[in-house]
C-alpha cells in the first residue's frame, strides 16, 4: 500500500479552488446584500462601497454576478466532468479489456469524435437548442469531450490486463463483469481521479468558451456570460476593468488551480516525479526477490539505489 | 580461477556502516562489515535477499546516494584512502577508473535510442573530456577484439543484441577505463546458462590478461562461484559471516548459516536426487531491529546460550574467518551439510 | 504409475505469433503425455517456448494446431462454461509473486473467489482454512492478512492454496520459484512434492533450472526454439543426456562438486 504524502502545491491549489467553490456556493448566503437580478446603479458604475466591483452593462452588481456566475460554471464543469469521466471510462474499459471487434468498434467511433473539432459540435447543438438550460448543456459538453479519457483509459486498461493478477482471475473462474471491476478498476482509480480533475477543468472552459460566443446558458448567469455581456458591451473601450477583468481573472484560477491539483496527484501517484525532500520519504516498494516485509525495506532501497 | 594472486591489496575495507535513512529509522544495511581484495582476485560476495550485499557494491564502488549514507569505516582502494565519515562525497573522477561498478540489471537500463558507440564515447569523455571521438571508438574496438567480442556491436541498438551478447558490451564498457577493481552487482542472474559461462569466462580473461585488477562478484547463486571466485564471503543480515577459499567454503563450510545455504542449493548432481533437502527455518530479520546477540540465532541449529547475548567473534585472520560461537569452540570441524 | 489413458496428452501442438515472413513458431510440434500423480518438468532457457507451453495447457492462450486432450477429451477449443469447467481440474502458480495479487484484495477474498468456481458455498470458510494447511500455513493468521503484508515465499505458498482450493487433478508451477531465495525454492518445491504424494495431484512445473528439474521431478522434457528436443526420466535425462542441445546445457550449467572452467 503507498502512503500517500501530499505536496505543498496539492495545498495551495486545493485550497484556491476551494476558496471559489466555497465563495460560489456559500457566498450569496454571506455576502447577502448582493443579488444578481437587482439594479443598484447605472451603466458601468465605478466600484463602491455598495457595489464591491462596480456594475455591468444592465447596473446590476458584478460581484453578486460573479458569486452566481462562478457557481453556475462550476457546476456545469462538475456535471459535464463527471459525465464525460463516465463514459470515458466504460467505453476505455470495454474496449481495452475485450479487444477484438468490440476494440475496433469502440476505438473507431472515439476516434471519430476525436477527430471532429468539439467547439463546432458544441456551437451547432448549442444553437439548435430552444432552451439551454444548465444540465442540458453540462451534457452536450459531457458528449463531445469524453473520448481522450475513453483512448487514456483503454490505454491503462490493455496494461493492466497483461498482469499476472488477471490471470489469476481468469484461473480462478471469476466473470469478466467482475475482473474488470475489481481487477482492473481499481488499478485505474488515480488514472481517473486525474483525468476528472482535467474534465472538470476543460468542461469549465468549454462552458466559458460557448458563452463567450453567446450560446451559454439562456437564463442565467456564467462566467463566460459576464465575459460576453462585458465584450458586447463595449466594457474594455469605455475602460470598465471591473466588467472584464474579474471573471477572467476567476476563470484563470480555477483551471490554474485544477491543473495544479491533477500534476501534484500525479507526484502522488507516481513516486519518480516527486522532487526534492518527498524523493526520500518513498514508501514502500516490494521488489521482485525480498522475502520478507521488513527486508522489503532494503531490497527496496537497494533497488531505488540501482536506479539510474 | 585465476592462477596468481599477488600481495598488493587493491581493496582494503574495515568496518564499513551504510544506512537507508529517511524513514521512520535509520536502517543499517551494513554493519562493521570488512573486507580484503588483493590483485588478481576473484572475492565473491554472497547471500540472499536483503542481506546488504548490494549495498555493500554500492558502498565499495563509491556510488553510495541519498537516501543509502555510509556512516562509518574506512575504505582504501588501490592504496588510497577515502574518508568515508567525514561526509565528503569521494572523487568524482575515481568511478570508472580506479573501482567501476557493474550494477544489477545494467544491461536493461542502457538507453534504447542510443547505438553501444555513442554510449562508450559518453562513458570514456565523461573521464577524458578531450578525447576525441574517432580515438575513443578505437579503443573500444581493439578491447573487443582482444576479448573475442565481434566489433560490428559498435554500430547496434541494444534491442538488436541478445541478452548475453548485452551484458558482455556493458561489462566491456564499464571496465574501458581499466579499473583498478570491477564490482559485479548480479551480473548472471537474468542470462541463460551458456550466456552466463561466456560472461564468466569473460571475466576471468580480464583478471588474467591484467586489463583489471581484482573482481568483487555480488550473487545468491553459489555454483556461479564456485566456477569464478577465489574467496568467497557470505553474507548475513549486514554482517559478513564467513570468509574463506572458495574450495574450503564449499566443503567445509564453518558458519552454521553457510552451511545451511549449501544444504539449500539444487545442482544437477546425484546427491540431490537421494534425499529430501530442507530450507532454514524461520525469515531473516528486519534489520531495524535485529535479534541481540548472533543475528542468526534464531534459525541456528548449532545456537548455544552465549549466541543469544554475545556478538559472536571472528575466528581466524582477516582474509579467512568465521563469525560464529560454535566455531570458536569447535576449531577445525565443520558443519554439516 | 502406468496407467492406459495418459492424464494429459498433447498431439502436435503449435502456436504461432504473427504472420508471414515475421511468424513466430513459439511452440513448434509439440507431442507428450503427462500421466496421473507424475511431477514433469519442463527445462528451456528464455524463447524455448516453456512458458507458451503452459498457457496453452492452461488455456489462457489458442493452440494454431493441434489437440490438447485431458482425459481423452479435446479441450483445445473450449469457451465459457466448458473452460470453467476445466479450470476445476487444471491449475496453476505463477512466476511472480508480488504482481499474481490483486492488491486490493485480503487473501480472504482471493480464496473466496476460488471456493465460489468450485460451487457450494456452505463451509468455505473451513475449506480455505484446510487449504492453507495443506501448504503449512496457519488460517487464522493470514486470512486477513494483504499481500504486502507477506513475504514472498508466503505469497506463493497462499498461491497454491489458491490452486489446491479447487482440487485440480494438474497443477502446473510455471517458474514457480525463479523468484525465491534458494532457501525458500526448496520449501516451495517440498510442499508441492508433499501434494502430490498426499492429494494425488500431477504437477507440471515449468523451469529454467535444471538443478530444480534434477531435485523435484519424475520426468524431464527439455525445450528448445519452441521444439521439445529430449524427454525421459530424470535420471536419463540429466545423467545421461542423448541429444546435443541437453548435452551443452548440462556442461554450461555451474556445479557445487565439480569445476565449470577448471
Amino acid at each position: 500500500m503507498r502512503s500517500a504524502r501530499f505536496s505543498g502545491r496539492f495545498y495551495i491549489a486545493a485550497a484556491i479552488f476551494l476558496a471559489i467553490a466555497i465563495l460560489a456556493v456559500f457566498g450569496p448566503m454571506i455576502f447577502n446584500g448582493h443579488h444578481p437580478g437587482q439594479q443598484v446603479g447605472g451603466l458601468y458604475d465605478g466600484p463602491s462601497s455598495s457595489a464591491w466591483l462596480g456594475t455591468d452593462n444592465l447596473g446590476h452588481d458584478v460581484f453578486a454576478n460573479l458569486m452566481a456566475g462562478a457557481r453556475t460554471s462550476l457546476e456545469i464543469g462538475f456535471v459535464a466532468g463527471a459525465g464525460a469521466t463516465l463514459i470515458g471510462v466504460v467505453v476505455g474499459l470495454a474496449a481495452g479489456y475485450q479487444g477484438g471487434l468490440v476494440d475496433n468498434i469502440l476505438t473507431g467511433f472515439t476516434n471519430v469524435m476525436l477527430a471532429i473539432p468539439s467547439i463546432v459540435v458544441l456551437i451547432l447543438v448549442s444553437d439548435s437548442l430552444p432552451t439551454r438550460g444548465t444540465m442540458t448543456l453540462a451534457l452536450v459538453i459531457a458528449a463531445t469531450s469524453w473520448p481522450w479519457t475513453a483512448r487514456a483509459v483503454r490505454a491503462q486498461t490493455t496494461s493492466v490486463k497483461t498482469r499476472e493478477h488477471i490471470d489469476v482471475a481468469r484461473l480462478s473462474g471469476a466473470r469478466t463483469v467482475s475482473i474488470v471491476a475489481w481487477d482492473v478498476l481499481p488499478y485505474l482509480l488515480s488514472y481517473v481521479a486525474m483525468a476528472f480533475v482535467l474534465q472538470i477543468s476543460g468542461a469549465i472552459l468549454a462552458e466559458a468558451g460557448l458563452s463567450l460566443l453567446g450560446l451559454g446558458v439562456s437564463d442565467g448567469v456564467s462566467l463566460g456570460i459576464m465575459l460576453h455581456w462585458s465584450l458586447a458591451w463595449e466594457s474594455v473601450r469605455v475602460g470598465a476593468w471591473w466588467a472584464f477583468v474579474p471573471p477572467t481573472v476567476l476563470l484563470t484560477l480555477i483551471a490554474f488551480s485544477l491543473l495544479m491539483l491533477q500534476s501534484s496527484l500525479d507526484e502522488v501517484f507516481n513516486p519518480r516525479l516527486r522532487r526534492g525532500k518527498l524523493r526520500r520519504t518513498v514508501a514502500f516498494v516490494v521488489g521482485p526477490g525480498a522475502t520478507s516485509a521488513p527486508e522489503a525495506t532494503v531490497a527496496a532501497h537497494e533497488e531505488l539505489a540501482s536506479e539510474r | 580461477m585465476t592462477q596468481t594472486i599477488g600481495t598488493q591489496q587493491l581493496l582494503h575495507a574495515q568496518g564499513l556502516r551504510a544506512a537507508y535513512v529517511g524513514g521512520r529509522e535509520p536502517v543499517m544495511a551494513c554493519d562493521d562489515v570488512s573486507v580484503n581484495v588483493f590483485d588478481g582476485e576473484v572475492v565473491g560476495i554472497a547471500g540472499e535477499s536483503g542481506c546488504g550485499k548490494s549495498t555493500l557494491a554500492a558502498v565499495l564502488s563509491l556510488t553510495a546516494r541519498s537516501p543509502l549514507q555510509v556512516v562509518g569505516g574506512v575504505l582504501e582502494i588501490g592504496g588510497k584512502r577515502i574518508d568515508l565519515e567525514g561526509g565528503e562525497p569521494p572523487p568524482r573522477a575515481w568511478r570508472g577508473k580506479i573501482v567501476s561498478l557493474l550494477p544489477q540489471g545494467a544491461m536493461n537500463s542502457i538507453s534504447p535510442t542510443l547505438r553501444v558507440r555513442d554510449l562508450v564515447f559518453d562513458v570514456i569523455r565523461a573521464h577524458e573530456p578531450k578525447v576525441k571521438r574517432a580515438e575513443a571508438l578505437d579503443r573500444a574496438r581493439q578491447r573487443l577484439v582482444a576479448l573475442d567480442l565481434p566489433p560490428r556491436v559498435l554500430d547496434q541498438y541494444p534491442h538488436q543484441l541478445s541478452g548475453g551478447m548485452k551484458q558482455r558490451v556493458v561489462t566491456v564498457i564499464s571496465t574501458l577505463l581499466d579499473p583498478t577493481l570491477l564490482i559485479a552487482d548480479e551480473p548472471t542472474s537474468a542470462l541463460d546458462v551458456s550466456s552466463q559461462k561466456m560472461l564468466i569466462e569473460m571475466l576471468q580473461r580480464l583478471v588474467q590478461e591484467k586489463i583489471i585488477g581484482g573482481v568483487i562478484f555480488v550473487t545468491h547463486d553459489l555454483p556461479v562461484l564456485r566456477s569464478i571466485a577465489d574467496r568467497i564471503a557470505i553474507m548475513y543480515a549486514g554482517r559478513i559471516v564467513e570468509v574463506s577459499d572458495t574450495e574450503e567454503l564449499i566443503d567445509r563450510p564453518r558458519h552454521p548459516y553457510s552451511g545451511a545455504l549449501l544444504r539449500s542449493v539444487l545442482v544437477p548432481e546425484p546427491h540431490i536426487r537421494t534425499r529430501r533437502v530442507p530450507g532454514i527455518p524461520g525469515s531473516p530479520p528486519s534489520l531495524s531491529d535485529p535479534p541481540k546477540g548472533c543475528r542468526f540465532h534464531p534459525r541456528c541449529g548449532y545456537a548455544m546460550d552465549i549466541c543469544k547475548t554475545d556478538e559472536p567473534p571472528h575466528v581466524g585472520d582477516n582474509e579467512r574467518f568465521s563469525a560464529c560461537w560454535w566455531t570458536q569452540r569447535n576449531p577445525g570441524k565443520a558443519v554439516e551439510v | 504409475m502406468t496407467e492406459t489413458t495418459p492424464l494429459l496428452e498433447m498431439r502436435n501442438v503449435s502456436r504461432v505469433f504473427g504472420r508471414g515472413e515475421n511468424a513466430l513458431r513459439a511452440v513448434d510440434d509439440v507431442s507428450c503425455t503427462i500421466g496421473r500423480r507424475e511431477v514433469v518438468t519442463i527445462v528451456g532457457e528464455s524463447g524455448s517456448g516453456k512458458t507458451t507451453l503452459a498457457r496453452l495447457i492452461l488455456r489462457l492462450l489458442d493452440p494454431t494446431s493441434g489437440s490438447i486432450m485431458l482425459d481423452g477429451r479435446d479441450i483445445a477449443g473450449i469457451k465459457g462454461k466448458d473452460l470453467r469447467a476445466y479450470w476445476r481440474e487444471v491449475q496453476a502458480v505463477f512466476q511472480d509473486p508480488f504482481s499474481s495479487f490483486n492488491q486490493f484484495f485480503t487473501v480472504r477474498r482471493l480464496l473466496r473467489r476460488s471456493a465460489t468456481l468450485r460451487g457450494g458455498n456452505a463451509n468455505s470458510e473451513k475449506e480455505m482454512i484446510d487449504a492453507l494447511q495443506h501448504v503449512g500455513m496457519d488460517g487464522a493468521e493470514v486470512l486477513e492478512k494483504w499481500p504486502h503484508q507477506l513475504s514472498g515465499g508466503q505469497r506463493q505458498r497462499v498461491m497454491i492454496a489458491r490452486a489446491l482450493m479447487l482440487r485440480p487433478r494438474i497443477l502446473v508451477a510455471d517458474e514457480a520459484t525463479s523468484m525465491l531465495d534458494a532457501s525458500l525454492r526448496v520449501n516451495i518445491l517440498n510442499v508441492l512434492s508433499d501434494l502430490r504424494e498426499n492429494y494425488d495431484l500431477t504437477i507440471l512445473f515449468i523451469t529454467h533450472d535444471i538443478g530444480q528439474a534434477c531435485y523435484v521431478s519424475d520426468r524431464v522434457l527439455v525445450m528448445r526454439n519452441g521444439q521439445l528436443v529430449e524427454s525421459g526420466p530424470t535420471e536419463q535425462v540429466i545423467f545421461s543426456p542423448q541429444h546435443e542441445y541437453t548435452q551443452k546445457l548440462l556442461a554450461d550449467v555451474p556445479r557445487l562438486h565439480e569445476g565449470l572452467l577448471d
